[in-house]
């Protein structure tokens, strides 16, 4: 069936993103009445469910993966679709609708929710692009597609001056290592020649002295991921962005903007700069991203556990994970068994992070919509008047710390076993540590929900509402990520496929 | 397929009693109960098993189907039961009735969360005790800790936060233990496995299949392997001085929830250690002989002691589950018929004769509110029928003969006293049947000075006698344990059947 249709029609999660936020724009025009944003939430949400059930039909036909000969490429080989890029499209997509339906009771009284739809989702249109790219130019500016919205996205409460500042941190840190990317890349251009992922890779065989000039870029290159992923050195941004922004906005960044930023490592450090030719070159990267890791996932994890404060403990949390996807790259070796194996378990956590990440944020979100504060005292006793919605952020707790009954145990045990597959025994204990530590204070936020008691009677009755949207969202996510257990079979599946094509 | 049924149908009637309103969940929730034990006796009256599913029996409503596969290993759902684990399904399915009845007076809020949180927890205890592939044991395993720790959280006494926290913080970080000496196993064991279900692994280490990992030569991985499971399942059982935990979720647990903590979690530590350590890796655990007796006769005698000096009726209940899982853990290191199978015929009886004991000290303190020995005194003058069965429950576990309890302590003594794979087997076993002195003295000072007597207690209210409900599941308890103690064959002979191979792959020497 897909033989049928053009090659083009493989693009298809990035064209329907991107006409969904064009026809949001234009519903804005025709009607903008600015109170009411239903329309837009329906537009957008169904335009990227639409956008979700191409990527998942696409990667279902085989579409781009080795089984069907191989990957499709495009536009003078600019891009490049295969099952890893399809598997991308759609975390963005399943981030972008679960943002999307709960905005929109998030923004009920806000005076233009119009421009936050269109922004998220032609951020998430850069996403899929940047996840289909097959060029260090492509990549370049399909990142800035994917940033410039989120600087405002970041800043959207412009009367809120945590908000604001918020987005002006942002901003100049993300232009600053925007430059520092930019950099890179013609460092790397100077000394192998090529654009092309393969040519690249080509170049990085035969440097003929250049090589200091292609390690320099790459470590600039490197510090370009680590900002777009929330990851040491350049995560200082994520604690302030994440706890200012609206609680929709830190779930979009959190999840799809940092699942951006890995597939962005995933293609580069397999494609263009693959483990032998670097190593060969001199160049180790295998052993940056691995100390990295170590101290990502260490540092969030133990700045996460003195926070009062549950959004930004989920930003630390959120960095946290950061270390522990890195692994998927910083666990693969020359000729490693595993290196399919074990980025393909950093893809599926990303997909397994997309939703109860995602869905913690709402939660959060939901708080906020309720005026109840931000603190985990303030949380206290919640479940008494929103059981539904406590028992799915218990859920995305105990799925967080990898507790077994739930999807995020999964994607956690496969990573550490595929890093202890290449050798990498240090990397996973690393990581197993983390996560005892992390169950501590993903714990604290159960406890206050469930078992702790209300600071005063009257304390709950700020829950006077049930925003449809928000609950539809958080729900679902609760839903995928208990699922997502007993379904983790074909996901891990197709997630080692498609790693396993890069190699 | 009658196992998914059991399992499948808990979680239904879990789903459904947590949307049911408050004032019927009790109900509705005992009634679903009742489904889970008819099936538990079908399984038992249909059970065709033979051997040990482990190395290679016949095992009994198997089911396997692939689920997914890691690192060139399958895993599947694969579940089924042999003569050890059935008796503990059916002891589960039997007691969750008993515990939600035993609810109906204490739990006055949030009723249809408390009875949703009991089935759930039922559901993935028959899971444990079920499953037969590793990771579907392990998230079953973990999943019984999550209501365990808001059942304990929310309906708990005063201070329930911190018992609830500690029994988390506890027993997951033994899981992460165990877990990390589990996989050790499975990679030193390479290609010679191609999934995750234990009867496979088990016939693979028996066959010598463990190589050398990272260096470490497989005797060493072995025994690493063997002391992380064992310390991980010691927390669980509890084993001193694993033991600190247990007194504060049980202290602070509502009765039901103990009746269940003490009557079927506990088990899951000493199944776990029967299934993994003791049937997977028997010539570690006949290495580790003399050690691993020996912490099992202080847990009998210092259990005991604790209890001896405790004034709150549950905790020298609790201390006391202590010193009986003592003898269970004697019974399993002896590796001899009687011992093995009257270890598992004990998780059985102290099942009963501990959610006896519970429940009883429950409905005494529905009546009272207080559980300190001080406080009362001649009980039996105000509810004579609930005090009877306490103190016959207490006999019980004094190991009366024609109890289950005397049962399972004689059969663990006849296997422990000449038993060739433990050195210094008459001392050991004599020290421990030492610990049967102490708990009589503790429970008879404990009996006399609240229950008999003239009745004193401080109350602006009449005591009177129990509710109906409260002291029926009592009653049924008592008779359970009369049955099984005059008529123990009807759960031995099957546990004799899968404990004999635990026992043969043992080497010993002279």
């Amino acid at each position: 069936m897909v033989n049928t249709l053009p090659q083009v029609a493989a693009l298809l999660p990035v064209f329907l993103l991107g006409f969904t936020g064009l026809a949001l724009l234009l519903v804005d025009t025709i009607s903008p009445d600015a109170r009411s944003n239903t329309s837009m939430a329906v537009v957008g949400a169904v335009g990227s469910l639409a956008a979700l059930a191409a990527s998942v039909w696409l990667v279902v036909s085989g579409t781009g993966s080795t089984d069907t000969g191989g990957a499709i490429t495009l536009f003078a080989e600019a891009i490049k679709v295969d099952t890893m890029a399809l598997f991308f499209a759609a975390i963005f997509a399943s981030v972008t609708a679960l943002v999307v339906v709960a905005a929109h009771d998030y923004f009920h009284d806000h005076e233009s929710p119009a421009a936050f739809y269109s922004l998220v989702v032609f951020a998430a249109t850069g996403m899929t692009l940047l996840a289909a790219a097959n060029s260090l130019a492509v990549v370049f500016v399909a990142l800035e597609m994917v940033s410039l919205p989120s600087y405002v996205l970041v800043a959207y409460l412009k009367q809120n001056r945590g908000s604001v500042e918020a987005g002006m941190k942002y901003f100049l840190v993300g232009a600053l290592s925007s430059a520092i990317f930019l950099f890179g890349i013609s460092l790397v251009y100077a000394a192998t020649g090529s654009l092309l992922f393969s040519g690249v890779a080509e170049g990085i065989g035969s440097l003929d002295g250049l090589a200091g000039v292609a390690g320099l870029g790459i470590v600039m290159i490197v510090g370009g991921v680590a900002y777009k992923t929330a990851s040491v050195p350049f995560h200082f941004w994520a604690p302030e962005a994440y706890e200012g922004a609206p609680a929709p906005v830190s779930a979009f960044l959190s999840s799809a903007s940092k699942a951006a930023g890995f597939v962005v490592a995933f293609r580069l450090f397999t494609e263009a700069f693959p483990v032998g030719a670097s190593l060969t070159a001199g160049i180790d990267w295998v052993l940056a991203f691995g100390i990295l890791a170590a101290v990502t996932m260490t540092l969030g994890n133990f700045a996460a556990a003195v926070q009062e404060e549950v959004k930004r403990m989920l930003a630390y949390s959120s960095i946290g994970h950061a270390g522990y996807v890195l692994i998927g790259v910083a666990a693969l070796s020359q000729d490693g068994g595993a290196n399919g194996a074990v980025m393909g378990a950093a893809m599926a956590h990303l997909l397994v992070y997309g939703f109860m990440n995602t869905g913690a944020f709402l939660f959060v979100a939901m708080a906020e919509r309720w005026g109840v504060g931000r603190t985990f005292e303030d949380y206290a006793g919640l479940a008494r008047r929103a059981p539904v919605a406590s028992t799915a952020m218990a859920v995305f707790m105990f799925s967080l710390a990898g507790l077994p009954p739930f999807a995020g145990f999964f994607s956690k045990y496969f990573l550490f076993m595929g890093a202890i597959d290449n050798g990498f025994l240090w990397l996973a204990a690393f990581g197993a540590v983390n996560s005892v530590v992390s169950l501590y204070y993903y714990s604290r936020v159960v406890k206050a929900l469930f078992i702790d008691d209300p600071a005063s009677s009257s304390s709950l009755d700020a829950i006077d509402v049930r925003p449809t949207g928000l609950y539809a969202a958080v729900v679902f996510a609760a839903v995928a990520t208990v699922l997502l257990l007993p379904g983790f079979g074909p996901v891990i599946e197709t997630a080692e496929a498609a790693a396993s094509a890069l190699f | 397929m009658m196992i998914e049924a059991l399992i499948g149908f808990t979680f239904v009637a879990a789903l459904l009693v947590l949307l049911a309103p408050d004032e019927w969940a009790g109900r509705l929730a005992f009634a679903f109960s009742l489904l889970p034990f008819a099936g538990a006796l079908s399984l038992w009256s249909g059970f065709d098993g033979a051997g040990n599913a482990l190395t290679g029996g016949d095992i009994a409503y198997a089911t396997q189907i692939e689920w997914l596969e890691v690192g060139g290993r399958t895993v599947s759902w694969f579940v089924g039961v042999d003569g050890i684990s059935l008796p503990l399904v059916v002891l589960t399915t039997f007691l969750v009735p008993l515990a939600i009845v035993s609810a109906w007076t204490p739990i006055d809020a949030r009723q249809s969360q408390f009875y949703g949180l009991m089935l759930f927890m039922e559901a993935n205890l028959l899971g444990v005790f079920t499953a037969l592939d590793f990771f579907l044991w392990f998230v079953f395993w973990e999943a019984v800790l999550v209501p365990m720790y808001f059942l304990i959280g929310i309906w708990g006494g005063p201070r329930r936060k911190y018992a609830a926290i500690k029994f988390f913080v506890y027993t997951n970080a033994a899981s992460l233990l165990m877990f990390i000496g589990f996989m050790s196993l499975t990679f030193a064991l390479g290609d010679s496995v191609s999934s995750f279900a234990l009867p496979e692994i088990t016939q693979a280490i028996a066959d010598g299949g463990l190589g050398t990992w990272f260096n470490i030569s497989p005797d060493r991985i072995a025994m690493v392997a063997f002391l992380a499971m064992f310390l991980g399942f010691a927390v669980k059982v509890p084993i001193v001085p694993f033991h600190t935990w247990l007194p504060d979720a049980h202290v602070e647990a509502p009765t039901p929830v103990s009746v269940l903590l003490a009557g079927v979690l506990l088990k899951m530590g000493t199944y776990a250690l029967l299934r993994f350590n003791f049937t997977m890796l028997p010539d570690q655990a006949s290495a580790l002989a003399i050690p691993i007796a020996a912490v099992a006769v202080i847990s009998v005698i210092y259990g005991a002691m604790l209890a001896l000096a405790q004034k709150d009726l549950k905790r020298i209940v609790a201390y006391s589950s202590v010193s009986s899982m003592g003898y269970v853990i004697l019974g399993l290191i002896v590796f001899t018929e009687y011992g093995v199978g009257g270890a598992t015929f004990q998780m059985v009886a102290h099942g009963l004769i501990s959610g006896l004991m519970f429940m009883a000290v429950g409905v005494i303190y529905n009546a009272t509110h207080t559980r300190m020995v001080g406080d009362m005194s001649g009980m039996a003058d105000r509810m004579p029928v609930a005090v009877g069965i306490l103190v016959a429950g207490a006999f019980g576990y004094m190991g009366l003969p024609l109890m289950a309890g005397f049962a399972g302590e004689f059969f663990i003594f006849v296997g422990s006293f000449a038993a060739p794979a433990l050195p210094y087997a008459p001392i050991f076993t004599a020290l421990a049947m030492f610990g049967i002195v102490i708990v009589a003295g503790y429970l008879l000072s404990a009996m006399q000075s609240t229950l008999f007597g003239p009745f004193e207690l401080e109350t602006d209210y009449d005591v009177g006698p129990a509710p109906f409900h409260d002291v029926a599941p009592l009653a049924v308890l008592l008779v359970a344990i009369i049955v099984l103690g005059v008529a123990p064959d009807i759960f031995f002979e099957m546990i004799r059947d899968a404990a004999v191979p635990v026992v043969e792959g043992v080497t010993v020497d002279g």
